[in-house]
């Protein structure tokens, strides 16, 4: 569904990306694990062009896309939860929800709101409250329901365990699946690599801007130098 | 206490130099020489009291601000009755403003119809620049310049094809949303303080060609005599101009020079009404939701596939054009428009309108702009003095209602009903 292939970004003269290449396959969730500074937020802006890609492919659903204007991209069928998830504070759920179906038809946009509500019933309750009165976990429920509001295919959540409890990531993770179930792609990336790499069909690690290593997520979460690395041994 | 007694002596000894320099001593010219005149005793004992006042006041600073936290703070929008009463009566309540402001005219001095026609110009000019610095949240130091395109557009046009006010409005409206398209490519990149500058320097570019293109547009001498609007070709002077026929001849009525205060008063309504009514539809449309969320967080908005150029250059132009139609019809009511009358303290002027109204608020940018109208004329027997009382309001408006007069109650959105 999304293929990067040899995707190499820079920051002015600064290498962030080394000829990274993953594939996310219809259906399934991929997650990105790496430490602080490997390049995951990066990689992730990438996809969504900006910073563009210096060099090599990137493909959505058989589409060259990493030419194309970042507000371009986002009307494909392509959804971001963008780190620390920038909701619109001043605006009401319900306008926040709205902003992210502003490409749909009206008709559209309220059975997606219907599904969503559904997903989230946390939003229902707050549904004509101040996005920014809300709590953390709330308000990461709200950006993740403004970006499924475009309908998308495919989701990129970056970080969206960022700040939470545990108890609120834990829901946010059955979230996450209950969409797959649903038949969005989704591609995750996460510093929580023990949770993602739970629910993940297959994982992805990135170091210093390259992908060390690639695996299902039973095995990478198995592997003795994952585990050393980002489990806590 | 004694915390505060060294502040409160600097504080004291500041006032007195600043005092001493100011109004202490004067320059007096005798003859070819300038000789430095002390003042008089009375004004060194206002100078003394003054002095103590400062010191007394850092003195007990925290014991009087603990005193004026226990005041309660004025709430004016809790004075207004509530929700429903207010949705029910809103309707009739417009409806009965709108008639006043028609009918008002007729029953007061000619001098205060043309100072509530200058507020309207002031309220055009905030509502319009209450869409890029209130919705859009983007610093146009520079508003002025489409003011003056707007204006410049009918004194030339009129001046050079004789080309009527009511053409003119719109192609001046027009002209100055294209300036306000070209000023926002360049800048789009640029985000608070630099954004200001930038627009700051356009204000000044266009003024200062303005005032040197002197073959066309006549410099600093500006361009005087420019026509009136006329009502369906009907003219307010005393004498019809070639062809044309006078409003008084037409009625046959005897001729009275209020006639066109008035009739210029009435279109300012009108145009006033159409702005507001024009931003209220924007601001519930949804490129008024655009401009919100891209002032609230420019990235979450490209994550939903917006584009932040084409929404940056639509509230511009927007503001622009509004901008335009103001200076079109300022142009109409002076009859005479130089460089002069676009300098940068139009500019501050009219975004002190809508800081002061309350960012966003049209009702407040509304008050605002009244205020800031009719206070310095009421305050003209001050003379010298004016200026600083201005600023006095002005600093105490911002400690009283930091967020403005009224801060802005966004519209909510309603597409469902839950």
């Amino acid at each position: 569904m999304l293929r990067l292939d040899n995707v190499s970004t820079f920051y002015g003269k600064i290498q962030a990306l080394h000829n990274v290449s993953l594939e996310v396959n219809k259906g399934e969730i991929l997650t990105l694990i790496g430490a602080n500074g490997a390049g995951k937020t990066t990689l992730m802006m990438t996809i969504c062009g900006d910073p563009r890609a210096h060099g090599g492919h990137i493909e959505f659903d058989g589409q060259q896309i990493q030419q194309m204007n970042t507000s371009d991209i986002m009307r494909m069928g392509l959804a971001v939860v963008p780190e620390g998830r920038r909701i619109f504070s001043a605006m009401t759920v319900e306008e926040n929800l709205f902003m992210g179906s502003f490409f749909q038809s009206r008709g559209d946009a309220e059975a997606q709101l219907d599904h969503v509500l559904e997903l989230f019933p946390r939003l229902k309750e707050r549904f004509n409250q101040r996005g920014g009165t809300m709590s953390g976990g709330e308000q990461q429920m709200l950006a993740i329901g403004r970006a499924l509001m475009s309908k998308p295919r495919l989701l990129l959540l970056d970080e969206p365990s960022l700040g939470l409890a545990p108890i609120i990531i834990q829901q946010i993770f059955e979230i996450i699946e209950k969409l797959r179930e649903e038949g969005v792609t989704i591609f995750l990336v996460e510093q929580n690599a023990h949770q993602a790499l739970r629910i993940a069909d297959r994982g992805y690690v990135l170091e210093n801007g390259r992908i060390v290593m690639s695996g299902s997520g039973d095995a990478l979460l198995n592997d003795d130098s994952v585990r050393k690395a980002y489990l806590g041994g | 206490m004694q915390r505060a007694l060294f502040p409160a002596l600097f504080a004291a000894g500041v006032t007195f130099l600043l005092t001493c320099l100011v109004i202490g001593v004067r320059l007096e010219q005798e003859g070819p020489n300038l000789t430095v005149v002390g003042a008089d005793a009375e004004t060194w004992s206002w100078i003394g009291f003054a002095v103590i006042v400062v010191f007394l006041f850092q003195l007990f600073q925290q014991p009087l601000s603990r005193l004026k936290q226990r005041l309660p703070s004025p709430d004016v929008t809790g004075l207004l009755p509530d929700h429903k009463l207010r949705a029910r009566l809103r309707p009739w309540l417009i409806a009965l403003v709108v008639v006043g402001l028609f009918v008002w005219p007729f029953m007061v001095s000619r001098g205060a119809v043309d100072l509530a026609t200058l507020t309207l110009i002031y309220v055009m000019l905030g509502l319009g620049l209450n869409i890029v610095v209130g919705f859009a949240g983007l610093l146009d130091l520079g508003y002025v310049a489409f003011y003056a395109v707007g204006a410049y557009t009918y004194a030339l046009l009129s001046e050079y094809y004789g080309l009527s006010f009511w053409v003119c409005l719109p192609i001046a409206g027009l002209l100055a949303a294209t300036f306000g398209c070209i000023l926002g490519f360049p800048v789009l990149r640029l985000r608070g303080d630099y954004l200001a500058i930038v627009t700051l320097g356009f204000g000044e570019i266009i003024r200062i060609l303005l005032n040197n293109w002197t073959n066309v547009t006549g410099g600093p001498n500006g361009i005087g005599g420019i026509e009136k609007p006329s009502l369906f070709g009907l003219e307010f002077s005393r004498r019809a101009s070639e062809g044309g026929q006078t409003f008084h001849e037409f009625f046959g009525i005897s001729y009275n020079s209020s006639h066109k205060v008035i009739f210029l008063y009435l279109v300012a309504v009108l145009l006033v009404l159409l702005t507001i009514y024009v931003i209220n539809r924007i601001q519930r449309m949804p490129i008024g939701r655009a401009w919100e969320a891209l002032r609230e967080d420019e990235i979450a908005c490209r994550s939903l596939g917006l584009n932040p150029t084409v929404i940056k250059l639509s509230a511009f132009t927007m503001g622009a054009s509004f901008a335009g139609f103001a200076g079109c019809f300022f142009a109409a009511r002076q009859g005479f428009i130089s460089p002069e009358s676009f300098t940068f303290i139009e500019s501050a002027i009219i975004l002190a309108i809508v800081v002061l109204g309350g960012m966003g608020s049209q009702l407040g940018v509304i008050l605002a702009a009244i205020a800031m109208t009719i206070l310095p004329e009421l305050a003209r027997e001050f003379q010298e003095y004016r200026m600083l009382m201005f600023g006095g309001v002005m600093v105490l408006m911002m400690l009283w209602r930091p967020q403005g007069l009224l801060p802005m109650k966004r519209p909510h959105l309603e597409l469902k009903t839950s």
